[in-house]
């Protein structure tokens, strides 16, 4: 099927649904080691900042945000902003993985500031602003997408995250996040992103209110949007943590995320990297999906706030991370968010 | 399984005709499924054999660890729990404490796990009376107790032989003994890990003799500090040997090893891929032992809901109170309800079945209610498929 080119959703849901465990993680493991025919598995140093928790979108996932006004709500200022820079430099870190919410009183301004000042005082890659935010900046603002990404961009955006796409179908968004940018807004930001020259990457968030074939529809949204572009650098499923959220149910478990993971790798022909999520899985499932199709064990997250805020805290150090590639088989190799080696 | 081609290619192609027809791996089999790079390729054939013996079924069973004392005349380096007489963190539950517990979550109860340490004074008549009031308090729930190291440590302490304490134990009301201290047979790692512990012969002897006294046990493995791959396979080909004479190993259970707090702290615990290697060699070596587990405790929820497609078909049980595991840093929760684990066994695509101690399958429980429907229930059809 793979071999006779490219799988179509009803080829994929047949797969999805119907192909044995281990025959569905066998073809993806094949495909990923015929795109990466080295045995490198790699990761990222960087750190996640969060420079606020305030947000008017009131996702019912969410289990991080605070309305305006909330005791527990908080905006980084400078002096913080810098020391969380500067430890992460320090720890050989090369990227800033930089997001907040919707806050309403804050400016585009603000964010341009932001980034200028911090990359006047540092050299480090700043992958900020989910779609999400920059459609809030842009009806805030009342001005394009377009010319939100092309003034972040000269303030020193590197690249976007694809953070905020949950389930690209609007019936699961109206539902879980109705607040939220749609999913032909998403993908226009990740376009018009492509077409100014930065680089992204793409998420799914899972396991939450979606039937099955609807992250399949996600998949093959993204695959349209990668044909046209070839922007994305690498797509990252995760499991939603249902704890202290509005939506009740049980986590996902590892089988039915490694099943997700291997028909994520065979759809996305088109996608260099499929990352594994130690985040959310653990580090244990996390090693287990380099042989479902991930090839990229992520990022070290020197701090993690938002599915810390669902209850879910693993640690990872850089040797932990590299033993637990090699023990898999692999080597382990340090990358930038281009994935490039380095 | 996979389709051939794939095991050719990893040069497993003789291993995967063996357990085609149901034939015996060497111990040389095994070292090379343990060195095979391909995960899928060695669960798929571990997977194959688990869904010859039982289908889509995955066990479970509604049960209570009760850990008397951690009091300890051994001093073995891989254990946290252990303490010696008069340390402030030592306890030694009384009978009224444990049967108190027992007390206290005994709805449903089926089986009561009764571990504890070498305990250098509670006579043999302490043990026996327990059991007698636990069978008092709960007729209809399974006594598994006691590993081989203690019923041997009971027996020198009494001057008896180890018949005669099985024998008094069993009529005291003792159904099932669990399989710890076996950890690994080879008497190098012994020597240098647990110098005082019951031997491998002796641990064997235990078994084999409770065996002919008709009285089941599980077998275990600790697998994970400083033991070699050939000494995991030795140690599974010395019970595969010993359940061929007697037939009474019910389940096997790899535990891996947890460093934390222990005097092997400086070693790094066992990765996802050992973990579910371990259990699948375990499937395909042991292949005259009906059962393999996957510990929850010790293993993370969602490394044993991925060992079911490894060889386990069983996710032990409810538990409820731990100490051995967790004193040694295991990260999981005290216990879990019968829906959680029935909601994680469907939510793999099997069918949770409540078992007993000896794994008959308890069916006039009423079903828990379905725990994961949604997006999840196409999880759910035959043969692991979604």
């Amino acid at each position: 099927m793979i071999e006779n080119g490219r799988l179509d959703l009803d080829q994929a849901w047949d797969l999805y649904s119907n192909a044995d465990f281990h025959t569905l993680g066998t073809m993806a493991h094949e495909v990923r080691l015929k795109k990466h025919s080295q045995p490198l598995v790699t990761y990222i140093v960087d750190r996640n900042i969060n420079y606020s928790n305030v947000c008017v979108c009131g996702c019912r996932f969410c289990a991080f945000f605070r309305p305006p006004g909330h005791s527990e709500s908080f905006v980084l200022n400078r002096a913080e902003l810098s020391e969380k820079i500067e430890e992460t430099l320090r720890l050989g870190g090369t990227q800033i993985l930089l997001q907040g919410g919707h806050h309403p009183g804050l400016p585009l301004s603000f964010y341009e500031e932001m980034l200028s000042f911090i990359k006047s005082r540092y050299s480090i890659h700043m992958h900020a602003f989910s779609p999400p935010e920059i459609v809030f900046f842009s009806r805030l603002e009342g001005i394009g997408i377009a010319e939100v990404i092309s003034r972040l961009r000269v303030a020193g955006l590197d690249s976007i995250p694809g953070g905020g796409a949950e389930i690209l179908v609007d019936s699961v968004r109206a539902r879980v996040s109705p607040r939220k940018c749609s999913t032909s807004e998403w993908l226009s930001v990740m376009e018009e992103a492509h077409a100014q020259g930065l680089r992204t990457t793409a998420t799914m968030m899972f396991g939450h209110e979606e039937a099955p074939r609807d992250r399949l529809v996600h998949l093959f949204a993204l695959r349209d949007l990668q044909d046209r572009t070839g922007g994305f650098t690498a797509f990252i499923p995760w499991a939603f943590q249902p704890q202290n959220t509005a939506i009740p149910r049980e986590t996902e478990g590892a089988v039915s995320y490694l099943r997700l993971l291997a028909i994520s790798r065979l759809v996305l022909d088109n996608f260099d990297n499929i990352q594994a999520s130690w985040v959310t899985m653990g580090p244990k499932i996390a090693q287990l999906a380099l042989f479902f199709g991930a090839n990229d064990f992520g990022s070290t997250m020197i701090e993690e706030n938002v599915v810390a805020a669902a209850g879910v805290r693993f640690r990872l150090s850089i040797e932990e991370i590299c033993r637990i590639i090699q023990s898999a088989g692999f080597e382990p190799r340090r990358r930038n968010m281009a994935y490039e080696l380095i | 399984m996979l389709e051939a081609r794939y095991f050719k290619r990893l040069g497993l192609e003789e291993i995967a005709n063996k357990v085609a027809q149901g034939q015996r791996l060497s111990i040389s089999d095994g070292e090379r499924l343990f060195a095979c790079p391909d995960m899928n390729a060695v669960g798929s054939l571990a997977h194959h054999v688990r869904t010859r013996l039982h289908g889509n079924i995955a066990y479970y069973v509604v049960n209570r660890h009760i850990n008397y004392t951690n009091i300890c005349v051994n001093g073995c380096r891989f254990c946290a729990f252990s303490r010696k007489k008069g340390d402030p963190l030592s306890f030694e539950l009384s009978e009224d404490e444990i049967l108190d517990k027992i007390r206290a979550n005994g709805d449903g109860l089926t089986e009561i796990h009764v571990v504890g340490g070498c305990h250098p004074d509670l006579p043999l008549s302490f043990f026996e009376d327990l059991l007698r009031k636990i069978r008092e308090i709960k007729a209809d729930a399974c006594i598994k107790a006691f590993t081989a190291v203690e019923i041997a440590h009971f027996a020198k302490k009494e001057g008896k032989s180890v018949k005669e304490v099985l024998e008094r134990l069993k009529s005291a009301g003792l159904q099932m003994l669990p399989g710890g201290g076996a950890e690994v047979f080879s008497s190098r790692i012994r020597e240098r890990l647990c110098p005082e512990k019951l031997d491998a012969n002796g641990w064997l002897d235990v078994m084999r003799q409770a065996h002919e006294s008709g009285i089941k046990t599980n077998a275990t493995m600790l697998y994970g500090h400083i033991e070699t791959v050939r000494e995991r396979l030795e140690h599974m080909a010395a019970l595969r040997e010993l359940q061929d004479r007697t037939g009474g190993f019910v389940c096997f259970i790899p535990l891996t090893f947890q460093p934390a707090n222990t005097a092997l702290g400086h070693l790094a615990p066992s990765t996802g891929v050992d973990d579910l290697k371990t259990i699948a060699v375990s499937r395909l070596m042991l292949d005259n032992i009906a059962h393999i587990k996957a510990y929850w405790v010790m293993l993370s929820v969602k490394l044993a809901q991925a060992a079911l497609y490894f060889g386990a078909d069983d996710f032990d049980g409810t538990v409820i109170e731990e100490k051995i595991g967790h004193m040694a840093g295991a990260e999981s929760q005290q216990g879990m309800t019968r829906r959680e684990i029935e909601g994680i066994i469907r939510d793999a695509g099997l069918d949770p079945v409540e078992r007993d101690s000896l794994f008959t399958r308890l069916t006039t429980r009423p079903q828990v209610a379905n725990s994961c429907e949604g997006p999840r229930s196409i999880l759910r059809r035959d043969d692991g498929r979604v």
